[in-house]
């Protein structure tokens, strides 16, 4: 297990708060911010998982409420959207076979989330859904619009529920810490089959459980050389491909032969 | 130690696998059978997608049949014209279960019909040999009365036409059942990731009545090539060949298969035969019951491509 320290953003924690000049009459509005150090990760050879940080500062956070502790802070990283086919085995002739199917489109391939607080501590699960936050509340895309309601619903639920046991979708509470009025560090993990892509961090500021302002970044997870190659080349020369393939097998059978021979 | 597989895109136990590779090598050192009928469901058990393990369990099959080819080859126990016979014909199997392959997983049935070619077949061909086994065994011990059957009996595959003459298995018999049973087996080792030498020994014996020496150098040698063509068509049509995950495997098993093919000599034909029955039949009862025992969950989520 690896650490990433994805970044120290201490931008304007020690400058005053800017004047805004175009709108002089009302309170400064709260605004959060995340930076990554790096832009990329590379998965190696002996990638098995990775926790991730990423640090982050609120910038004209009122002190008052800060001491109160009623900042909370929701950290997202959502991996590339994918179409995702959803199936469903029931008892045909007393085997489990495939039936039902649903495909659905643009599903984040892994949604790892990490909170301040418990959930239901920072705001009302109607905003969740609305703000489509939550690995209960991922928005996929049906293919088939038309299908029949409770059918979705059954499978975007399964969808989900599958995604979090194969730990592609997770959550931390208390995976955001504040350091200190105004600097947070969240922790998130990338499973061992992270899929690789272009992922999204964002970052949610919520105050007295009203939703403020969001911020995100881009990470671009991507295998490291040997992986990538092979991959690419498998993926452009597949024929070329396969006859190295073979080779390599009759090579290693050859040279298996020659070193271990019992007889 | 963790190692990433670049196509599977998921990181693995390399001693695990380096492991399973010698353990699967050892027992088809020991009966010599390619033993893809073990490594591809032992994948499945581990999580690598079910496409993967097929094309990547075809790719050690040629690392392990190699090895075990080259032991015939300098006892001269191959026969190279009924091998190249049966390779016609597993050209053509194969091409067609590299197509049927395709077509089931786009309608997200493979993984049944892999199951199912599994559990049939295996169990069909353990109990066959396990009953036959045991009666050689009593035979053996006298305890049975009778007689071996004739290997000379004529049945109606010797009436058939185009005959052709088999030097070194002492055979003249039509090429038709020949290029028959390639064709299936061809097929077979396409979809099931198999070079199918647990059928091809038998059919071999008990159809076209080869001599029992001959059967494995000739079925490894065939099997080469077929393994090595499923791997070839796996990789341009599905791109489901990964290289590192074949290659720890390889090394595993060619290991494996020295020493098994010692321990091997050290049994006798029929207890042999018997143990690999027995082997064969709980593979088979194993997938069975994944078949027919209620899953953790009724869902599963698969990309568009099936992977």
């Amino acid at each position: 297990m690896r650490t990433l320290a994805l970044a120290a953003l201490a931008l304007m924690l020690t400058a005053p708060a800017p004047a805004h000049a175009q709108a002089p009459e009302n309170p400064v509005q709260e605004n959060i911010q995340i930076g990554l150090s790096t832009d990329r990760v590379s998965i190696t050879t002996d990638f098995s998982g990775a926790d991730l940080t990423i640090f982050g500062a609120l910038d004209n956070a009122d002190p008052l409420v800060s001491r109160q502790g009623r900042y909370d802070v929701i950290v997202v990283l959502e991996g590339p959207p994918r179409p995702v086919v959803v199936r469903k085995k029931t008892r045909v002739l007393g085997m489990w076979i495939n039936t039902q199917s649903e495909t659905f489109l643009n599903v984040p391939v892994s949604y790892s989330l990490a909170t301040s607080r418990a959930l239901q501590d920072i705001t009302y699960p109607e905003n969740y859904r609305q703000m489509a936050l939550g690995s209960e509340n991922v928005t996929v895309t049906p293919y088939d619009r038309n299908g029949d309601a409770a059918t979705i619903t059954e499978f975007t639920a399964a969808l989900r529920e599958r995604k979090r046991a194969s730990g592609l979708y997770s959550e931390r509470i208390g995976g955001v810490q504040f350091l200190s009025q105004n600097l947070f560090r969240a922790s998130l993990h990338l499973a061992p089959n992270v899929p690789v892509g272009t992922h999204r961090a964002r970052a949610f500021l919520f105050k007295n459980g009203a939703f403020i302002k969001e911020n995100s970044a881009q990470l671009v997870i991507t295998k490291a050389g040997f992986e990538q190659s092979i991959y690419r080349y498998a993926q452009t020369n597949g024929l070329a491909y396969g006859i190295f393939a073979v080779l390599l097998a009759f090579l290693t059978g050859w040279l298996g032969r020659l070193i271990f021979r019992k007889d | 130690m963790g190692i990433y597989l670049p196509i599977a895109e998921m990181s693995v136990n390399m001693v695990m696998l380096l492991a399973m590779g010698a353990a699967v090598g050892f027992l088809s050192g020991m009966f010599g059978v390619g033993g893809g009928f073990l490594i591809t469901p032992l994948l499945i058990f581990y999580n690598i997608p079910p496409a993967i393990a097929v094309a990547t369990g075809a790719n050690q099959v040629v690392a392990s049949s190699v090895s075990g080819a080259l032991v015939h080859l300098k006892k001269g126990t191959i026969d190279f014209k009924l091998g190249t016979v049966l390779l016609a014909g597993g050209v053509v199997g194969s091409t067609v279960g590299v197509w049927v392959f395709s077509l089931l997983r786009s309608v997200g049935q493979l993984d049944l019909f892999v199951s199912l070619l599994y559990v049939v077949l295996l169990g069909t061909v353990g109990a066959l040999m396990l009953v036959e086994s045991v009666r050689a065994i009593q035979r053996a011990r006298g305890t049975l009365p009778g007689t071996a059957p004739k290997a000379t009996q004529h049945n109606w595959i010797h009436r058939l036409p185009w005959k052709m003459r088999f030097r070194t298995s002492k055979l003249f018999v039509s090429v038709i059942p020949v290029i028959v049973i390639g064709v299936f087996i061809g097929f077979l080792a396409s979809i099931m990731g198999v070079g199918g030498g647990f059928i091809m020994v038998p059919a071999l014996i008990y159809l076209l009545k080869v001599p029992t020496n001959v059967v494995v150098g000739t079925s490894l040698f065939q099997i080469i090539f077929t393994a090595a063509y499923t791997t070839i068509v796996h990789s341009a049509t599905n791109q489901t060949v990964d290289v590192v995950l074949a290659f720890l495997l390889m090394v595993g098993g060619v290991a494996g298969a020295q020493y098994g093919a010692r321990a091997g000599q050290k049994l006798r034909g029929e207890q042999l035969r018997a143990l690999l029955a027995l082997l064969v039949l709980a593979v088979a009862m194993r997938l069975g019951f994944d078949l027919f025992v209620p899953p953790s969950s009724p869902y599963s989520l698969s990309s568009l491509s099936g992977l």
